[in-house]
């Protein structure tokens, strides 16, 4: 599995304890999780896995986020999805990223490029190729969580 | 135990969607991956079905074919492949239940499919499998590429 690097987003303490997240903006474990790994000093890198067929919106979201990035916003436009899940559809995203103050016609354009697409599917293949199965999956220091079970060791 | 590599795979029959027999011989000049899982419907099920299926380029690019595998009733399978809206046929072990599965060793003692893979190669000879430790862990798919790539 892809060691954290210069092409992921990571936020934390630099000398606290590395995980990796493996999650979906649908998935409301990934969400459960989230809320608990933003009250625990740690540093975490988020990495995409969307699973269409059980998230229909996933990918959409995930290049949502991928979109932001590009302006600088990728953690407001993460927060802003797994805040509220149930508001994914296109309208929706639009209405994130203009209350984050991106640029709109960019935004739009970004998230429906394939360099974008790419980045995303890169980031799936490397949790398939690492084994996810599901989200969220967490790594931390060689040890892997998935599902409920990831959202219990957080507690 | 499923069959182990080098076993040839067993004459066999599970019906497909459209009630056509799916047997060993649609295995020859073909690389093949069944998926036997336990259940329709089940939330672990899903998962491993739906991961496969994004990934189903990838597996066509080495040429192999995934075939999902369970004792449920066709229309079940149907029904469950249309919900989860993957790509990924379905062939029924469901009369008689269980004899296919048997046969490939992969029968849980409580008379469904264990969450197993096996890879057969054009020669119908298993190439490789591998049973989940227990019918909850759901195999990654990075296991059936290192086959593949093996």
């Amino acid at each position: 599995m892809p060691p954290i690097g210069p092409d992921d987003h990571v936020r934390g303490p630099a000398d606290a304890r590395a995980v990796i997240v493996y999650g979906d903006y649908e998935c409301p474990f990934c969400a459960a999780l989230e809320v608990r790994l933003r009250a625990l000093p740690l540093r975490m890198a988020f990495r995409h896995f969307p699973v269409r067929a059980s998230h229909p919106r996933a990918q959409a979201a995930a290049q949502a986020a991928e979109a932001a990035a590009a302006q600088g916003a990728f953690w407001e436009m993460h927060d802003s999805l797994f805040d509220d899940q149930g508001r994914l559809e296109d309208p929706h995203l639009w209405e994130r990223a203009e209350r984050l103050g991106l640029e709109l016609a960019r935004f739009d354009a970004d998230r429906r490029s394939p360099a974008v697409a790419e980045r995303v599917r890169t980031n799936f293949l490397g949790g398939v190729r690492a084994g996810v199965v599901t989200t969220p999956t967490v790594f931390e220091e060689g040890e892997q969580y998935s599902g409920r079970t990831a959202v219990q060791q957080f507690a | 135990m499923a069959l182990a590599a080098g076993e040839p795979a067993p004459d066999f029959s599970l019906a497909r969607a459209d009630g056509q027999p799916f047997t060993r011989e649609d295995l020859l000049g073909k690389t093949t991956v069944l998926v036997f899982y336990p259940f329709a419907f089940s939330p672990v099920c899903t998962d491993q079905l739906s991961v496969y299926n994004e990934l189903l380029d990838e597996f066509a690019a080495r040429g192999a074919t995934l075939y999902g595998v369970s004792c449920d009733a066709t229309y079940s399978q149907t029904a469950f492949r249309e919900q989860l809206g993957i790509a990924i046929e379905q062939l029924s072990d469901f009369e008689p239940k269980g004899a296919v599965c048997s046969a490939f060793g992969v029968l849980h003692p409580l008379g469904f499919p264990q969450r197993a893979l096996v890879l057969i190669g054009p020669d119908g000879v298993v190439k490789w499998s591998y049973e989940a430790p227990k019918p909850s862990e759901l195999p990654g798919a990075n296991l059936i590429f290192d086959a593949l790539d093996a």
